[in-house]
């Protein structure tokens, strides 16, 4: 089994529309029901518009514990406040309260008040939800506005998608990643064994991607790179070009700014499906097809050779 | 009078919008910016601020002094977030873990913690070409929070704006948020005086325009709405913006040309002058919605 996950760095370049594109192109060759789909962007979980899942399964997800004070028997020292390192408790007309969305959940309240007022709370903060889609078994989540523990949510997004995918022994788990190069994007990468990023060939696009690839490099997973809105800034694609071969990571392709994959993104379909003639949609069964090809080389790689001896020996 | 620009879906075009308002503010008013994206900053790109003035920031983590250590645990049961742990006679401290909270540092009974600064990122400023002052986040690569980070780039105090002669100069602080709807986009928003939202009509960036609506809403900030790349999808965001009282601004149409000037490093209103009125009326509209 291998875990794909498509990542940017930068927001907008196209994760989701690729990740969706890829679904449906997976679907149709000798992946076709070899593959469970998660979506580790839980702030902006945007996958499920295109797939149109049919939920089967939805569990409430529990974040870290927030502090929570008893109003009953705060005697308003202000104790608490003075501790929290995170601007947490505020006052209000009550008394003092504490911001859910800013408590860092560290209990350094609770230890410091003298009447002992203060308890922490787990806080339900979102939701996991297990899917059948039109191109196989989906794993999503939504966290509510505002909350933090995304990188929790994305650890448990990713582990139900990868336990099912050993369970029924499925040989791809397609991974739609969070921007950014923070908590979340390292809970989607960690433990993957190869990311497609997506970048724009903008002067953001590629900054953001430098930092991306910086990040992949750091956990020690290999990258492709594939230019989404290619001809809007050629300069910019040859740079990216330029600036991949000198750090010996492999291009996988150009894709066409094309309208329609805003199109297929209103009609709700991946844009294979919804044009396959489209430029776009050809670029990306090409860009499909080298992944493909470097997934392949990778499951025959030592790696496996090695685990395939632990499993005989 | 505190502006963010926010948007949920990333590439939307909050640097975008967020550096042209600036450049047509900073034409009559104080101006400082504040790219409280600490993942991928890319304000500067636009703007060419000097940053000249790098400051280290992180969170403050305990280091254990053998001598006084008598390895009692109190620290490890304590901490929230198994950074600390006993081991025989030793107490180790795992930086990467640790939220920086102090609790093990208080609650010592042998005060054999102190603490020292465990580098996240640091805060870049400096003036724009235009007199914009300038500060960004830039998280290291390889780390996890960005919050303290973000917590400490909004403390920067502003430095003092050279005035021009005339009348009396609006203190204008612009804020470009990151991407999403978790707690980074809550810490941007905190304190602001509005919220503008920069969407595209398509489906995802409506789902996602909807997310930090309601963070906008929780936190009482008033907001308005421009619409980048209009022509590109369907009209729900408009259909949405009309049901929610929420003003629509500004729309950008889809352009070429434009989307050539951006990824250069041009901004909007250098690319196109045209938008340079349109950008000023979007500020007074701003500060007149805020008002209210």
């Amino acid at each position: 089994m291998k875990q794909l996950v498509i990542l940017s760095g930068k927001g907008g370049t196209g994760k989701t529309s690729v990740t969706a594109a890829f679904a449906h192109l997976a679907s149709l060759g000798p992946f076709a029901a070899q593959v469970i789909l998660a979506d580790a962007d839980v702030d902006a979980a945007n996958l499920e518009l295109v797939l149109r899942p049919e939920p089967l399964d939805i569990e409430p997800f529990r974040g870290g514990p927030v502090a929570v004070i008893d109003d009953d028997r705060c005697v308003q020292c202000g104790d608490c406040e003075s501790v929290c390192r995170f601007d947490a408790i505020v006052e209000t007309d009550a008394g003092w309260a504490v911001d859910p969305i800013a408590c860092e959940g560290c209990a350094a309240c609770v230890h410091q008040c003298p009447t002992e007022s203060i308890a922490m709370q787990e806080q339900t903060v979102g939701e996991y939800i297990y899917s059948d889609s039109c191109y196989g078994p989906l794993h999503h989540a939504h966290l509510y506005p505002g909350q933090e523990s995304s990188g929790k949510l994305v650890t448990q997004v990713r582990q139900r998608a990868s336990r099912q995918a050993i369970d029924e022994q499925r040989r791809l788990v397609l991974i739609d990643g969070p921007p950014g190069i923070g908590c979340p994007v390292i809970a989607a990468v960690s433990g993957a064994d190869l990311a497609l990023l997506v970048t724009e060939p903008t002067v953001a696009g590629i900054h953001d991607l430098r930092r991306a690839l910086q990040t992949l490099q750091h956990f020690g997973v290999p990258a492709l790179v594939c230019i989404n809105k290619a001809d809007v800034y050629p300069v910019g694609a040859r740079e990216v070009e330029a600036y991949c071969r000198a750090n010996r990571i492999d291009g996988v392709g150009r894709i066409p700014f094309d309208p329609a994959v805003p199109g297929a993104m209103v009609a709700g379909e991946a844009v294979t499906a919804y044009r396959p003639d489209a430029p776009a949609s050809l670029a990306l069964s090409d860009v499909w097809e080298r992944v493909v090809a470097v997934l392949s080389v990778a499951a025959a790689g030592p790696r496996d050779d090695c685990d395939d001896q632990r499993r005989h020996a | 009078m505190r502006i963010v620009v926010a948007s949920g879906k990333g590439g939307t075009g909050k640097t975008t919008v967020a550096t042209s308002l600036a450049q047509v503010a900073a034409e009559r008013d104080a101006v400082h910016f504040l790219d409280c994206d600490v993942e991928t900053p890319d304000a500067a790109l636009f703007l060419h601020p000097s940053l000249d003035v790098h400051r280290e920031v992180g969170i403050r983590v305990p280091r254990v002094d053998p001598q006084a250590c008598n390895a009692c645990g109190t620290c490890a049961e304590i901490c929230r977030f198994n950074a600390i742990a006993v081991v025989g006679e030793t107490t180790l401290v795992f930086d990467d873990l640790c939220h920086g909270c102090g609790s093990c540092t208080w609650m010592c009974p042998e005060q054999a913690i102190t603490e020292h600064l465990f580098v996240t990122g640091t805060i870049d400023s400096g003036t724009t070409p235009d007199g914009i002052a300038f500060a960004r986040g830039l998280m290291n690569v390889g780390q996890a929070m960005g919050m303290p980070i973000l917590r400490e780039l909004k403390k920067r105090t502003p430095s003092p704006m050279p005035r021009s002669s005339g009348a009396p100069r609006r203190a204008l602080e612009i804020r470009d948020a990151p991407p999403g709807a978790s707690c980074p986009v809550v810490e941007t928003m905190r304190g602001a005086d509005f919220v503008l939202f920069v969407t595209e009509p398509t489906p995802f960036g409506l789902h996602d325009l909807k997310q930090v609506v309601a963070i906008a809403h929780d936190l009482g900030i008033p907001a308005g709405v421009v619409i980048n790349r209009d022509g590109i999808g369907d009209d729900a965001v408009g259909a949405y913006c009309a049901e929610h009282d929420l003003p629509i601004l500004l729309r950008i149409p889809m352009d070429r040309r434009i989307a050539e000037a951006i990824a250069g490093g041009r901004t909007l209103v250098e690319a196109a002058v045209d938008y340079r009125p349109k950008f000023r009326d979007l500020l007074e509209q701003i500060l007149a919605e805020a008002t209210v």
